[in-house]
């Protein structure tokens, strides 16, 4: 996993609530075996104007332009802003990495669907909760300002505006060391074996059917 | 000090480690697999070398990109089949255990768990899927990952996790003639929307949950994801044992007992505090319909589609306006006159063996209308497939004009060949009705089995209250 520490980049509006990860990425590319690729197709049917299957050409594809990410002032956005309940439906992992892999490193939102939430942590993109105010005042001045660059500190756990202004965000301890570190959760789990192990050998006495 | 929760129980039951800010090495003891939210995770194991901690706790069966139709022609989608023909590799390499596409026990994740007796009060148990809530009928701690924490639960048997709040629906009172499970929990998510269970554990409660068979409470908590919360439950009680008995998986003989006895255990104390607590009160309720593209866009079958200028809020108002222009439906239009193309009764929601029947008792010496150009039912899996038409049930749908398909995820989210098309409305009585879902362009109506079934005949949405039934014989 890539680490993340800081990152100063192009915000891009999506304003819309209840974004849900059919939305970000439709089923037909989950037919992927692969992790990587799916940047092309995110927010496929908002995007384009045809409809997209796995193996096309998504550079001769019929762009929609009056999709917010097609507009040229959000080109190369590092940033995504969005509304309430982010990322909500199913668990597809393609969600995040479709994000990351269009190059998105952090989202801004008032707040996020929990699978998906956990989801992009796994994947080094920070999922950033801020107050619905100040989410809606970051959405004015994208909208009222070109090239709107935030800068996300995550050591500081702060978002900065263009005019300095600055706001604190929360991250749970343990997962702000795994994507400051871009640490493995696998690596780190297996530290524990002998705790694992410990309880297997408990659970086979007291509940032996599970096994 | 207050008791505890059944939420607290089934976790308490299954720390393994606890780091400083409460993040919980979870043990896992179930866990399912299927196609779509594997391949990455079996690649990640091989290219680190690691083998599965604990094979026998997997259990993988192929559903979302399964064809319906002929299955001795194969999958004809090269995408689709190399997916399923990757989760066979994977299986067989690792020596997981897999119900392949011919076997009778193949069918939804979600329904063959359960049937299998894979799925056991008291365990903790996960699959790459939202909709694995659904296990938490049976007094389970259950819920869907994404790809990377599949790839953990293989190799270490264990999930990073935190706790989450808990939150108690209580559902009192007798349900109506014609209200079903389904619009139990369509109302639910009406009432607190479809964030208003992120960061809880859901526990659904009370007479009326009580009252439900397995199936119902199954559709219960497989929506608990719509209402936003990964998990969600029911306490142990009669109907749970009685499902559970004699199935493949179950224990039995004197490890039976001493299961049951830890089981019945598996309830909320009567002191338990809950984080907060949503009071439905059944009697009152109706067959629900949803209009719009979220599921907490729903109203009761003799409403009419809401007016968005009657929304204060404007991100709310905005989201409606645009679910009734991708929906194609005006404001203030009775639910009743609106006609649908397509019908789908399946889905991990409502395709099991008792929606068969409710279904069936509409459909029977009726058919379909003319203005529908495909009413299917797909069974959740070749044994419920198989009882039904024990039953009966398959004659009773071909003769009415519905198409009796093969098990799997079919068009609930239409990874396979079954599809609408643009613009096409149908009566569904899947789960999610966003935007495309169905297929692109595709407009979703969420509906109980009753009631679509009653849409298909009718060709447009009609009360099933109104609709004479008509009982099937004893099975």
């Amino acid at each position: 996993m890539e680490k993340f520490t800081q990152l100063q980049g192009l915000a891009a509006p999506l304003d819309r609530a209840n974004v849900d990860t059919d939305a970000i990425i439709p089923k037909q590319f989950l037919k992927s075996i692969k992790r990587t690729g799916f940047g092309p197709n995110l927010f496929d049917e908002w995007r384009y104007l045809d409809h997209g299957e796995p193996g096309m050409d998504n550079s001769q594809r019929p762009l929609n332009p009056d999709f917010v990410l097609n507009q040229p002032r959000y080109q190369g956005a590092r940033v995504l802003l969005a509304r309430e309940n982010f990322g909500c439906g199913s668990s597809r992992e393609h969600a995040p990495w479709a994000l990351e892999d269009y190059g998105f490193r952090a989202i801004i939102a008032p707040s996020y669907a929990d699978i998906f939430y956990n989801n992009c942590f796994k994947n080094g993109l920070l999922p950033i909760v801020l107050d619905a105010t100040i989410v809606e005042q970051l959405f004015q001045e994208t909208a009222a300002t070109e090239a709107y660059q935030l800068k996300v500190d995550l050591p500081a756990q702060t978002v900065t505006t263009p005019s300095g202004q600055s706001f604190d965000f929360k991250v749970e301890a343990f997962r702000k060391y795994c994507l400051l570190n871009g640490l493995d959760d696998i690596g780190l789990t297996l530290r524990n074996v002998d705790k694992i192990k410990a309880y297997e050998e408990r659970r086979k006495v007291e509940a032996p059917w599970m096994f | 000090m207050s008791g505890q929760t059944l939420y607290d129980k089934l976790w308490n039951a299954h720390v393994v480690n606890v780091e400083d800010d409460g993040t919980t090495l979870l043990y896992i003891d179930r866990h399912l697999v299927h196609e779509v939210t594997s391949p990455q995770a079996f690649e990640g194991l091989r290219i680190a070398g690691r083998q599965p901690w604990r094979i026998s706790a997997n259990l993988a069966v192929a559903d979302h990109n399964v064809p319906t139709t002929n299955r001795s022609e194969g999958i004809s989608d090269p995408v689709s089949h190399l997916q399923v023909e990757t989760l066979d590799k994977n299986c067989d390499y690792f020596g997981i255990t897999e119900f392949k596409m011919g076997d009778i026990r193949q069918g939804i994740v979600h329904v063959i768990g359960p049937e299998q007796g894979a799925t056991l009060p008291g365990m903790t148990l996960v699959c790459g899927d939202s909709h694995t809530s659904t296990h938490g009928a049976f007094a389970a701690l259950a819920f869907g990952i994404g790809t990377s924490e599949v790839e953990h639960v293989l190799a270490t048997q264990c999930l990073l996790t935190k706790k989450t709040k808990s939150m108690l629906v209580k559902v009192e009172g007798v349900l109506p003639p014609g209200v079903t499970a389904k619009d139990i929990i369509l109302a639910i998510i009406g009432k607190i929307g479809t964030a208003g269970g992120t960061g809880f554990a859901i526990e659904f409660g009370g007479s009326t949950i009580r009252s439900l068979s397995m199936e119902g409470r199954m559709t219960i908590c497989n929506m608990a994801i719509e209402a936003g919360a990964r998990a969600g439950m029911v306490a142990v009680d009669e109907h749970t044992i009685d499902y559970v008995k004699g199935r493949p998986y179950a224990p039995q003989g004197a490890a039976w007992d001493q299961a049951v006895t830890y089981w019945r255990t598996l309830v909320s104390d009567a002191d338990a505090a809950f984080d907060r607590v949503v009071e439905i009160d059944a009697s009152t309720l109706k067959p629900h319909v949803t209009w719009g593209t979220s599921p907490e866009m729903v109203v009761t079958v003799d409403g009419c589609v809401p007016d968005p200028a009657k929304e204060q809020d404007p991100v709310k108002r905005e989201g409606m306006q645009r679910a009734l222009q991708y929906m194609a439906l005006q404001a203030n239009t009775p639910i009743q006159q609106i006609s649908i193309d397509k019908v789908f009764i399946g889905s991990c929601t409502n395709s099991r063996i008792e929606d068969l029947r409710a279904a069936a008792q509409v459909a029977r010496g009726k058919h379909v209308a003319s203005n529908v150009k495909l009413a299917m039912v797909v069974p959740g899996s070749g044994l419920v497939k198989h009882q039904a038409e024990q039953e009966g049930l398959d004659k009773i749908f071909i003769a009415a004009g519905f198409e009796w398909r093969e098990p799997g995820c079919s068009m609930c989210l239409a990874m396979n060949a079954d599809r609408l098309e643009p613009g096409e409305r149908c009566a569904s009585t899947s789960n999610r009705n966003f935007e495309g879902r169905q297929g692109p362009g595709g407009r979703t109506h969420l509906v109980s089995p009753a009631m679509a079934a009653a849409a298909a005949i009718a060709g447009h949405f009609v009360d099933v209250r109104d609709v004479a039934l008509s009982p099937l014989k004893a099975a």
